[in-house]
Formats: C-alpha cells, sequence, structure tokens
C-alpha cells in the first residue's frame, strides 16, 4: 500500500515544476501561430522570442520566467479518497520542496517579517486552495502558478445591476485597455460575473483553467465569450503592448447567480505564460498526469 | 487609428556605441546587442547617483554600454563561478524618477527593460543621446542563453542579488524593440494614446 500523503506531495511539487517549465500545448500552439499570422515585424520578433523562450524552457527543463508565480492549487476530493486534511499538508510541503528542487522564485512576502523564501506564507493563506468535494473516490489536482506583472492588471467592479450584460462587456473592454502593455500581454482572460465581491474574482481566476478556445457549454455565454475575443483585439495592444499581433488569445467567462441589487464582475487577466499542470490520483495511489 | 514608426530597420550594435550609431536609431526599429551589459535596478542607480555626488565613480564606466533593467537569478557552478539562471526584464517604470539623472551623469547607450519609460527619460535621451530597448517580458532563458560570460559583480553583499551590479559579455542580446530613441520619439506613450481612444470608439459601438 502507498503512502497517500506522499503520492499528493510528490505529484504536486511535480505539477509545479511541469507548470514552470511546460506550456499547456493549446497555449503553446496559439502563440506559434500568432507568430505565423502576424505581419508586423515588431509583434512577430516578440512573438518569436516567446516561442524561443518556450522551447528553451521546455528543452532545458527551466522555469519559462524569472517570476515563477504565487502557488494556488485547485482541488477535487472524492468521498472515498483515503485522505481528506491531509492532502493540504502534502500540498504545503510539495509548494517546499519545489521551490528549492526547481527552483522557483521565492515570491511569499509577508508584510511584517519579509520574504519566507520557501513561497509558503506564515499566515495559512499561501498558497492559496480552491477545494471542492466531490463523488468518487479520486482526488484531482490542479497547479495554476500567476506571475505578479500580471495580476498587478487584474480589476473588480460591483456594476449597478440596471447596467447588465452591457456594463460586464464595457468593464472587461475599460480592465483590458488599462492593462494595455503592463502584464506582458498577449493576454488570456478570466471573467467572472455574479456571486459576491470575492466569488466572481475566483470564479474568473477559475474560468482560466479552461483549454483555449474551448467555449462555455451554455451558448449565450459561449457567444458573449466570442464576441468579448473579437471586440479586445480591436484594442491592438499586440505583444508586448508594441501594437502589432494578438492583444487577446481567448476569454473565458463563469457566472454565478447574483445578489439583486449587485452585478459583481471580476477580471483576471494572464500574460502570455498562462501556465498550469492538473493530475489525478486513485485511491490506490496511481498518479496519471493530465495530458499537457 | 493606428500606430506609425518612424523606423523598421535591424541594427547589430557593439559597446561602446557611438553617439552617432545611436543617432540613426528610431522608433520601431530592432536592436540586437554585443558587448558589456550591466544590471541595475531601483537601488543601484540611488547607489551610483549617490557616489556620484559625493565626488566618488562607480566600479563601472556606464559611457555607451548597455543598462539592464533586470534582477537576475545567479547561481555558482561546481568551480565557483557565477552563472546565469534566468535574466528576463523587470518594469522600467520604477526607474522613471531618477533614469534621467543616471543618463545625464553616466551617458549609458542603450536602457533595456520593458513596458517602456516615460517623457522624463525620453527627454534625456534625447539630450544626451541614449535610446530604450523594450526586451520581451518574461523571455528570462532567453536573455540568459545570450550572456555568454559573467564578467563582474559589484555590490553584491550590500545590496544582495537582485539588485546589485552584475556586469555581463552578451551576443546578439535581443531582440530589443527601440521605443525612446535620439529624436524625442517615445513609442509606448503613443501606443497608449492608440489604445485609449480605440477603447472609446469600442465603447461607443457596445450593444
Amino acid at each position: 500500500m502507498k503512502d497517500i500523503a506522499q503520492v499528493v506531495e510528490d505529484t504536486a511539487a511535480r505539477l509545479l515544476k511541469i507548470s514552470a517549465t511546460i506550456l499547456p500545448t493549446e497555449v503553446k500552439n496559439t502563440l506559434i501561430k500568432d507568430e505565423a499570422e502576424t505581419s508586423g515585424k515588431l509583434g512577430k520578433s516578440q512573438l518569436h522570442a516567446i516561442n524561443e523562450n518556450v522551447h528553451i524552457a521546455e528543452t532545458q527543463s527551466k522555469p519559462m520566467c524569472q517570476d515563477t508565480g504565487l502557488v494556488a492549487f485547485f482541488v477535487k476530493i472524492g468521498d472515498k479518497f483515503p485522505i481528506r486534511s491531509e492532502v493540504k499538508t502534502a500540498l504545503i510541503k510539495a509548494t517546499k520542496k519545489a521551490t528549492s528542487n526547481i527552483p522557483l522564485r521565492p515570491n511569499a512576502v509577508d508584510m511584517f517579517k519579509g520574504n519566507t523564501k520557501n513561497n509558503v506564507g506564515l499566515r495559512g493563506y499561501v498558497p492559496w486552495f480552491y477545494f471542492d468535494l466531490v463523488e468518487g473516490d479520486e482526488c484531482e489536482i490542479i497547479a495554476l502558478p500567476k506571475g505578479g506583472g500580471s495580476s498587478n492588471v487584474g480589476k473588480m467592479k460591483m456594476i449597478p445591476p440596471g447596467k447588465g450584460i452591457r456594463g460586464v462587456k464595457e468593464f472587461v473592454v475599460e480592465a483590458v485597455a488599462a492593462a494595455g502593455p503592463l502584464g506582458c500581454p498577449p493576454y488570456t482572460v478570466g471573467v467572472g460575473v455574479g456571486g459576491g465581491e470575492d466569488m466572481c474574482m475566483n470564479l474568473g481566476k477559475k474560468a482560466l483553467l479552461r483549454p483555449l478556445y474551448e467555449y462555455h457549454e451554455d451558448k449565450q455565454i459561449a457567444s458573449l465569450e466570442k464576441e468579448l475575443l473579437q471586440i479586445l483585439n480591436k484594442l491592438e495592444i499586440g505583444a508586448m503592448g508594441l501594437g502589432e499581433g494578438s492583444s487577446v488569445l481567448d476569454v473565458h467567462m463563469e457566472f454565478a447567480a447574483r445578489h439583486p441589487a449587485s452585478l459583481p464582475v471580476g477580471v483576471v487577466i494572464s500574460c502570455w505564460a498562462l501556465r498550469h499542470a492538473g493530475a489525478t490520483i486513485d485511491k490506490e495511489g496511481n498518479v496519471e498526469y493530465h495530458p499537457q | 487609428m493606428s500606430l506609425v514608426f518612424s523606423g523598421l530597420m535591424e541594427y547589430h550594435l557593439t559597446t561602446p556605441i557611438p553617439p552617432e550609431e545611436l543617432k540613426k536609431i528610431m522608433i520601431g526599429d530592432i536592436v540586437y546587442l554585443t558587448g558589456t551589459v550591466v544590471t541595475a535596478r531601483d537601488e543601484a542607480h540611488l547607489k551610483a547617483l549617490e557616489l556620484h555626488k559625493e565626488g566618488k565613480e562607480p566600479p563601472v564606466n556606464f559611457t555607451g554600454i548597455g543598462l539592464f533593467h533586470c534582477g537576475p537569478v545567479m547561481k555558482k557552478n561546481e568551480d565557483g563561478e557565477w552563472i546565469v539562471v534566468a535574466a528576463g526584464p523587470t518594469t522600467s517604470a520604477r526607474m522613471e524618477i531618477f533614469q534621467d539623472e543616471f543618463i545625464k551623469t553616466f551617458h549609458p547607450g542603450i536602457i533595456i527593460g520593458k513596458g517602456g519609460m516615460g517623457e522624463r527619460t525620453a527627454k534625456a535621451c534625447q539630450e544626451e543621446t541614449c535610446i530604450y530597448g523594450y526586451f520581451t517580458g518574461g523571455a528570462a532563458l532567453l536573455a540568459a542563453d545570450r550572456i555568454k560570460k559573467v564578467r563582474d559583480v559589484f555590490w553584491y553583499d550590500e545590496l544582495g542579488m537582485p539588485e546589485c551590479l552584475w556586469v555581463f559579455d552578451v551576443e546578439d542580446f535581443g531582440p530589443l524593440t527601440v521605443t525612446i530613441d535620439t529624436h524625442g520619439g517615445n513609442f509606448t506613450e503613443d501606443s497608449k494614446k492608440n489604445i485609449a481612444a480605440n477603447r472609446d470608439k469600442i465603447l461607443q459601438e457596445l450593444n
């Protein structure tokens, strides 16, 4: 019988390594396609540099950006998976281990005591966990490290509900325009609508995990995603904000019910390096890594 | 509205870059740099300027070389020599408050960073014959690949790894997109105006 907690720890550490060094295939292919389709020399040279850098990262197994991000895990635990709270402990251990082994840049800074040097906060909130309880006997873990530059351009707003969907679109356009060249475009944009002031940002981040060009199963939401992708590219931000190449690779949205008096909108923006990696562990401790 | 580039040439420059070479370059041109590049972030800028005010000079002659806004990840190899792990650009906007004074005092040839710089820096570049080259954000390994040798390090004990002065020998370091030239052009400001105009148009047409 395998030590399940150890399996979770080793798997999570490996997921942090994969996410830091290998882009999901569809993100990689989209950036390559964008380079091929960009006629302007400036945008093309920026995209070429990005693609060359991504290639070096994968072949040399090194982090693709010096900012290896703030670590978050999306975890689904099945009713019959052998461990529960130990999963959390294992993920924290994995983060420390990955920080020294890969290495990751130490990015967890305590406001009073400084950098913790291991990517784990002193007060229990970093790495951040999104736990979900599901049926079955498996545990799914997705690591999503996110860089500071693109997180700095994220935005949230409580819109008057009377503005409706049009108000949502306006705010997304304003947020991405304000991000401009600052967050290392081309961007992938996750939009969370509804819930509450906290939930809309969580939903926006979750939306980033959906593979590029896989649209929402609700046709109305899918059509809104496609419309926003088209209009955001009219901003002409371009690769690295130089006006050429795509501004936005894709837009994904998640909707929650809202309070009658509120219409919260969260815009979470990822830089070109949309990094995440996942795996599923069964109750025996067998691990299946999701295709990257 | 769309952006207009003055230039679309590619230059391979060697440090120290002669001022007459720099004057040929226009915003939108792409530069690859060979020679000496020195890293400096906020604290190194401050320290160099303070030393100068006290009548002393920093340990590096910045004239005509590349000044790189970068806090690299470095490690020592088995022989105890420094090697570059990752060396992507940091956001240059933080240096805007003293970059003009630095340019006037130390005369670097090209400032390298990401995100572009403001009007103060653009004015100093015009007056002192300096340019700004935008390196691809996040492309830390590509940058490391073009750094051929770590020649020296200064102020390491005092300022620490990301903030100290690393002196690199580079070969075809780039692509660096020129967003500030010696003629008063500042592409980042133009780009911001273009994005804002497009935003207003989109919002007007929104259903």
